[in-house]
Formats: structure tokens, C-alpha cells, sequence
């Protein structure tokens, strides 16, 4: 099959790549691209741990082939903070144990990054809400909450 | 890499795509939003030879008021678009309830309205809310185009009368009438999953606050949604009560439905969810259309 030239920007990071009209938009990032925050779970639209920002609008990775980014810009969690300095939404999650094998979380972070910038005041049914595409199987969500609830008084606004 | 390989193209008109339609016949299939199609190649249950992304087609995506003054929609209208424009939300509340409903946020991004119909999933919401809202679908292909109401536009369970060439161009929702009321009700095990069974009920009552219309659609208990033939005969013309919507429920519940058993639930099961869900939805729907809400 032909490979098509693409062109993406990821991270604010300009990439051109040339890759098979069937590769995923979440194995492109993850193997060509060696971005591997970015997990992947059910690979059918379901668990929500490959969310990515597709031109600022959290979208599932999994469900969208690599040559439609063409042009477009992508965020994944690695345009969060660092190991030495987490994002405000990072340090609440690890600050309320929002995680315990953590393979969920870049999902959950790139859901809430965006739904943080729309709603930076939450109600809690709200947050409900926001997370009801993304499953965690360790935390029973409830430390999620309690973590996006400490994010939105952490992070300016 | 889960789906087989593909040839794919990426046209940036609609004539182009037509075109590309056309040559490409059974081999061809429309990529919108992907969201059902796409799990479905990972799964490799779909293998289309071919796919005709509408991505890059900017003109297919608007919502636009009609002279009729109703809504006109273009195929490649994201979910989320739909679900937070203002004015969809006014002349539809039934819209603004069954939006959020539709599996979650990240998936309504991407989603398109025209993909959700022409998908025509019989546990899908919108192929259902297009009869209840009485909408009427512009199709067109290289060769010809034509206008098919939503209620003579499925088929069968993922089957429409589109042809491999055809593509959902538009969907056209008439104004309501004065004095219409509507309803969605639906049973799910989580939110953003699939209905178990849901109903949506627009209803119209005249100058005496007799019934005018009831278009009832029941989703996810049969082949395809079904307009129900009985709440038309028992409620039109009669006051509603409460009496007269234990009627249409008990009524769809035995004869107008045809659920199936699997493992999120039993037939019988679907069918009292049906029978509940009828006769509150109605209950809503009239009491929305006598406040004119």
C-alpha cells in the first residue's frame, strides 16, 4: 500500500512523516513518533487512555488514522509537565492518589486539561460528566474528583 | 496497525467525492467521523477496499436555518457542534436532551451527525430522533439526487437505501408546529453507553389541547428504529391522559417491538423498559407541549 506524506504538528514540535493510510493516529505517536505517553487500551473507542488533543478538542487516538492529522496539531500528555516539574493537574493527581498503576491517567489528564480551561470553577457532577469517557480500573473514580476539584483551585486562571 | 490495508483518498469537494464514489463502487466506503466505522476496521469486521474521507471537505459541516424555518445540517456537523449550538437547542429541545447521550465527549468531537445517520445503527440515537423529528435527507451521487424522508430511509439493522455512490449530503429538520412537546427516555448501564432501550416522543396538540401528532420512535428493539403506528391511532384526536398513554405503552410493548436478548439484556427485559419508558416520555412530551416548551 502507499504511503502518504504527512505533515504534523505534535507538542508544537513540526513533524513530516510518510505512513500507511491504516495506521492508527495512537500507534503513529507511540511508534513512529516515540511518544509513548500517549496509552493504548481498547483500540475501539471504549477505555478513553488514548486521548489526545486533535486541534485543542479531546479526541480518541484510536479511532482516527495518522494521514487525517495531516496539517493539524496534536497535544499529547508529554506537552504537560516533567518528571521535576509536574502540571498543576498532575501534582493534584499525584497529591490525591488519583492513580495507582497510572495506565489510564494520560487519557484522564488530556480529557480534563481542556474541560479545566471551559469549566476552571467544576461542580463535582460536572467532573462526573467530563470523565465518563475515560475508565480507570484501580481508583474507583472517586480520588479522580477529588483531585480535579484541588487542580481547578491550583492552576491559574 | 489493526485494520487491513486500504486505499484511501481525501478529496476537498463534494463533486470530487462523488466522483471518487463512483469509481471506486462497492470498493468504496465514506469515512465521517470514523467513530463507528473505525473500531469496526480494527476489529476487522469492516474491510472497505477503499475510504473516501470527507474530513477535508469544510462545506459539509454548517447548521443554517431553512426558508421553511427549520434547521438544515450538513453531514460532517460534528456531535459536540450540534449538542451546543444555541439555536438547535431552541427550535429542538429533543436534540439538546439526546446529544449528551451519545456515547462521550471525545467521541462527539469527532462524530458527525450525517455519519451517525447513514451508519444507522438500530442502538444509535440518531437514526431515531431523524423520524421523530420528521426529518428529510438530501442524497446525492454523481448520477442523480434525491430527497428521502428519514422514516423510509432505513432499512434494516446498518442498512439504508444508499447506494455505494450515494452519499447523506444533508439533513433537513422542519420547524415544529405550535404546541409541540418532546421527550427522550433512556435506560443505559452507564452513561455514553449503549441504550438498552430509549424512546423519543414528539408530540402536537391542537387549539383544544387535543393530540394532534405523537410520533413515538423506539431505539434499540428492533432492526431498525420504529415509529410507532399505534400511539398515532390511539392518541390522535383524543385529550391525553394518563389512561391513554398506559394504552400506547402496554400496546408497543406487546406488538410493535421485536428485542433481542444479549448480554446487557434480556427481551423481555427490553420490553418492560419499553413499556415504562413510553408512557413517561409521553407524559413529558404532552406536558412540554402544553406549556409550548
Amino acid at each position: 500500500m502507499d504511503k502518504f506524506p504527512i505533515t504534523v504538528n505534535v507538542n508544537g514540535v513540526r513533524y513530516d512523516r510518510a505512513v500507511e493510510p491504516r495506521l492508527l493516529l495512537s500507534d503513529f505517536l507511540r511508534h513512529d513518533l516515540c511518544l509513548t505517553g500517549t496509552h493504548v487500551g481498547c483500540e475501539h473507542g471504549i477505555c478513553g487512555a488514548c486521548t489526545i488533543l486533535f486541534d485543542g478538542e479531546p479526541v480518541r487516538s484510536c479511532l482516527i488514522f495518522a494521514v487525517q492529522a495531516n496539517g493539524h496539531d496534536i497535544r499529547t500528555v508529554e506537552s504537560l509537565g516533567s518528571t521535576e516539574n509536574l502540571h498543576p493537574l498532575q501534582e493534584a493527581f499525584h497529591e490525591k492518589h488519583a492513580l495507582q498503576c497510572g495506565f489510564c491517567t494520560p487519557g484522564f489528564l488530556m480529557t480534563l486539561i481542556p474541560f479545566l480551561e471551559k469549566h476552571p470553577k467544576p461542580t463535582e457532577e460536572e467532573i462526573r460528566e467530563a470523565i465518563d469517557g475515560n475508565i480507570c480500573r484501580c481508583t474507583g473514580y472517586e480520588n479522580i474528583i477529588q483531585a480535579v476539584k484541588l487542580a481547578s483551585e491550583k492552576m491559574p486562571r | 496497525m489493526k485494520p487491513v490495508p486500504f486505499n484511501y483518498f481525501a478529496p476537498t469537494s463534494v463533486e470530487e467525492a462523488l466522483d471518487k464514489l463512483a469509481e471506486l463502487g462497492y470498493d468504496g466506503k465514506i469515512l465521517a467521523g470514523g467513530q463507528s466505522l473505525v473500531p469496526a476496521m480494527n476489529f476487522r469486521m469492516a474491510r472497505p477496499g477503499a475510504l473516501v474521507d470527507l474530513n477535508n471537505i469544510p462545506e459539509l459541516a454548517y447548521i443554517k436555518p431553512t426558508s421553511e424555518g427549520g434547521l438544515a445540517i450538513g453531514t460532517m456537523t460534528r456531535d459536540s457542534k450540534v449538542e451546543h449550538d444555541p439555536k438547535v437547542i431552541e427550535m429542538f429541545p429533543l436534540l439538546g436532551e439526546v446529544m449528551p447521550n451519545i456515547a462521550h465527549a471525545q467521541i462527539r468531537n469527532r462524530g458527525t451527525f450525517g455519519g451517525s445517520i447513514a451508519h444507522a445503527d438500530p442502538a444509535g440515537q440518531l437514526p431515531a430522533i431523524s423520524i421523530a423529528l420528521d426529518a428529510n435527507l438530501f442524497i446525492q451521487s454523481k448520477s442523480k439526487e434525491r430527497w428521502v424522508k428519514a422514516t423510509d430511509f432505513f432499512t434494516g439493522p446498518f442498512m439504508t437505501v444508499l447506494d455505494p455512490d450515494d452519499m447523506l449530503v444533508e439533513i433537513v429538520l422542519p420547524p415544529h408546529l405550535p404546541h409541540t412537546g418532546s421527550s427522550y427516555q433512556q435506560v443505559s448501564r452507564q452513561r455514553g453507553g449503549y441504550a438498552q432501550a430509549a424512546v423519543a416522543s414528539v408530540v402536537t396538540l391542537d387549539d383544544q389541547n387535543r393530540c394532534k401528532e405523537a410520533r413515538v420512535v423506539l431505539i434499540s428493539v428492533g432492526d431498525t428504529p420504529i415509529l410507532s403506528a399505534r400511539a398515532k391511532e390511539i392518541l390522535v384526536g383524543q385529550k391525553p391522559t394518563a389512561e391513554a398513554f398506559k394504552e400506547v405503552a402496554q400496546a408497543i410493548a406487546a406488538n410493535e417491538i421485536d428485542p433481542a436478548t444479549d448480554i446487557h439484556a434480556t427481551a423481555d427485559y427490553r420490553r418492560h423498559l419499553v413499556e415504562v419508558l413510553v408512557e413517561r416520555s409521553l407524559t413529558i412530551a404532552f406536558d412540554r407541549a402544553k406549556k409550548g416548551v
